[in-house]
């Protein structure tokens, strides 16, 4: 694996050596000094044209765990200000001698652009309404805890599809593990064509919700109602919130999940979000071992590996 | 007949004009026209231009080129421009007024035509509809028709009220002048970079649905129906277009349209590379477009293929996707893609690309009549078997946004004449 962009790129075999790889770095994080030398002398650069906190933190503090020197390109306080192109701001962070490079874009596709331009490994830390193939993988790895594996599992995505790298990645990960995906939304929030998804539609979440073994959640941006996609958030939220009442239609085994930040309120209410089977918190947590395994099968060696795993 | 007054004789090979195919040489006038067309000129005194195994033809017109000056200097210039379409046999493009500033006057206009008089192919000027192409307010086509301006038109955008273009169709009547219209509604477009379909949805890129289009071609069709006024439909990129227009040409509308070759050759499967390259407005569509596509040149739905040669630099074109501005080359390639793609026989393609262009622009006195004696010299010779890559790197324009990079295409312009002057000789540019 040289760059990681989408989980297409992976198929089964490579989502699960990821998946497993990740089992090791959890049981590193659980230790009292929670770091490896696994990428010692290895630069990371995280470059965030979007601001994302979250991922961005999570990102670095996977490449710290594992030893290697991480920088952040701040976009919002640096020469792309005054107009430098993305191949300039990449080949200028480059001369400086970075190993890997963690993007997150508002448009999609940067960072193909990017891996076409650069020596360096490039992971795909959300690019638009496209892609966000880490976050998958910490979906999966997640649900996996929880229910064991995906197979034969029922996942139901609610929301806002239309415009979510989340979605797009999830569905890729979560059918290529066997899962049969429902997405559940009003047709405006879905994309124009869904030729070749192997999803369900649904616009019923009442009937939905009992029948699964995930309800994955997406958040809900304010800016969807100006924007003449719904009338009203109260609406959106009257027929497709997870709700208390719906809640309960859940199966006793069923989780909750969503990718933060959250909407409490809108998408969610606020209790379902603290219920012992949301597992949203999880979710970051594994974020980052998750992380760490990316980081590691594009920058570390197998010899690493097994030191790693028998240390 | 190779007198002291003839300069050059093209020989041995097989003309093809709106009068049908015959063999001849051309003797060529200083002039500047032809001066005989005859078997076995003898050609011992003047220069001898090879036409063996070729296609001797009027030259080819494109109703739809983007020299980007004044404004763009550093994509394209009336030069390198004119350049690029001399090598793709074009002896006359019609230049788009969207520069900047945007041609809507008369002096705008003269200053292109001007530019145009050292051009290596002749160059006339598609006058704004509004001012500054915004949709708001008639430009003076009067002023601008008086220079010679014979279409109008907005491209870029559509012009989107329909009050304002009906009234532009009225007094486009009273001056006997074509509207060109860039078919684009843009409440349903706005925002959009691609084609609206399944590729779209997978790549997450915001899309523009083929209605957007299909809509105004509609509305126009109905406004030339109240207005009177002639109609030109551009760059149609949809199969629902293609069928609007051969329903109303069913019922013996004067509408015209034209297709660029792109649109008949790349869908938006392209864009899965996320490279600018691919965007261009309209976008690329899909496999079932270009069927449509082929159907309406082949059965004369669509009259024209126009290049839309849109140069634009490196630079702008390796933005993000959706921050990347639309548009392709299209001079160099457009003849040899419409030759290897549609599958229809040369004279039909000269047809599309020559005459039939040539009339819709109002320049038939000069460009894309039959090669007779006492025409313009404004001809292309093309060897319709030469093979040869589209190399980003050989091309004349000053951009090298090409979407064929790599790609063999067979036909080839071999020699282009601009009012008898050889501009290009052997797939070389002369100046």
């Amino acid at each position: 694996m040289r760059h990681l962009l989408s989980v297409a790129d992976l198929g089964a075999d490579g989502i699960e050596e990821i998946l497993r790889l990740t089992d090791s770095f959890v049981e590193v994080s659980e230790r009292p000094i929670p770091k490896v030398p696994a990428l010692r002398g290895k630069t990371v650069v995280s470059l965030f044209y979007e601001d994302s906190t979250r991922t961005r933190l999570s990102f670095e503090t996977a490449a710290k765990r594992l030893s290697a020197d991480t920088m952040t390109f701040s976009v919002s306080t640096s020469s792309v200000k005054k107009g430098e192109s993305i191949r300039d701001t990449v080949q200028t962070i480059e001369a400086m001698g970075v190993d890997a490079i963690v993007v997150r874009h508002q448009s999609a596709g940067v960072p193909w652009q990017i891996a076409g331009w650069s020596s360096s490994a490039v992971v795909n830390a959300g690019d638009g309404w496209h892609e966000h193939p880490t976050q998958a993988l910490l979906d999966c790895y997640t649900i996996q805890q929880r229910l064991g594996s995906l197979e034969g599992k029922s996942v139901a995505i609610v929301g806002d599809v239309k415009h979510s790298r989340v979605a797009r990645s999830d569905v890729l990960a979560f059918t290529t593990l066997g899962a049969e995906v429902t997405l559940v939304a009003p047709p405006t929030l879905l994309p124009p064509s869904l030729d070749g998804w192997p999803v369900a539609v649904s616009n019923e979440i009442d009937e939905v919700l009992p029948k699964v073994d995930v309800a994955y959640l997406l958040r809900m941006q304010n800016e969807r109602q100006t924007e003449a996609l719904l009338p009203s958030l109260r609406e959106y939220t009257a027929r497709f919130g997870l709700t208390r009442r719906r809640a309960h239609l859940l199966g006793p085994e069923a989780i909750v999940m969503h990718p933060g930040p959250m909407n409490r309120g809108v998408e969610i209410a606020a209790e379902v979000a603290d219920l012992p089977n949301a597992v949203i918190v999880d979710q970051v947590r594994n974020g980052v071992a998750v992380r760490m395994a990316v980081l590691f099968l594009l920058l570390g060696s197998g010899s690493q590996l097994e030191g790693l795993e028998h240390g | 007949m190779a007198d002291a007054a003839t300069a050059l004789v093209i020989k041995g090979g097989r003309l093809i004009d709106p009068t049908g195919e015959r063999a001849a040489d051309v003797a060529v006038g200083r002039d500047g026209r032809v001066r005989a067309v005859a078997d076995a000129i003898d050609a011992s005194g003047p220069d001898v231009l090879d036409a063996g195994g070729c296609i001797v033809a009027p030259g080819l017109v494109d109703l739809h080129t983007h020299l980007r000056e004044p404004g763009r200097e550093e994509a394209e210039t009336v030069e390198t421009g004119s350049r690029a379409a001399a090598l793709g046999g074009f002896t006359a493009v019609i230049a788009m007024p969207n520069t900047d500033p945007a041609l809507d006057s008369a002096a705008a206009v003269r200053e292109v035509l001007d530019l145009g008089k050292a051009a290596l192919c002749d160059v006339h000027v598609a006058g704004a509809i509004t001012v500054g192409r915004k949709g708001e307010q008639l430009a003076p086509m009067g002023e601008m028709a008086d220079l010679g301006v014979r279409i109008f038109t907005d491209d870029g955008s559509g012009v989107q009220d329909d009050r304002l273009m009906r009234r532009a169709l009225e007094y486009a009547s009273g001056l006997d002048v074509t509207l060109a219209q860039h078919c684009e509604v843009e409440s349903l477009s706005e925002g959009g970079h691609m084609h609206e379909g399944a590729w779209s949805s997978r790549l997450g890129v915001p899309g523009i649905p083929p209605e957007a289009e299909e809509l105004m071609v509609m509305r126009d069709l109905a406004l030339a129906r109240l207005a009177g006024g002639c109609m030109h439909f551009q760059h149609l990129s949809t199969a629902g277009s293609v069928a609007l227009v051969r329903q109303a040409k069913a019922k013996s509308m004067l509408v015209t349209a034209e297709a660029c070759p792109h649109h008949f050759t790349l869908t938006d499967a392209e864009v899965a590379s996320y490279d600018p390259l691919f965007k261009v407005n309209p976008p690329l569509r899909t496999a079932d477009d270009i069927l449509a596509i082929k159907a309406g040149l082949s059965d004369g739905t669509i009259d024209a293929i126009a290049t839309d040669h849109a140069p634009h630099t490196q630079e702008v074109k390796e933005a993000p996707f959706d921050e990347a501005p639309c548009g392709m080359l299209g001079l160099e390639t457009a003849l040899a893609l419409a030759l290897t793609e549609l599958g229809l026989p040369i004279e039909r393609v000269l047809a599309l690309m020559s005459w039939q262009p040539a009339l819709i622009a109002g320049i038939d006195d000069h460009h894309g009549g039959a090669i007779v004696e006492g025409a313009p010299a404004n001809l292309v010779v093309i060897d319709p078997e030469a093979t040869w890559v589209v190399d980003p790197f050989r091309l004349a324009s000053r951009s090298r946004n090409t979407p064929y990079a790599g790609r063999s295409l067979t036909g080839r312009v071999r020699h282009t004449l601009l009012w008898g002057e050889p501009v290009v000789v052997d797939g070389e540019a002369q100046r």
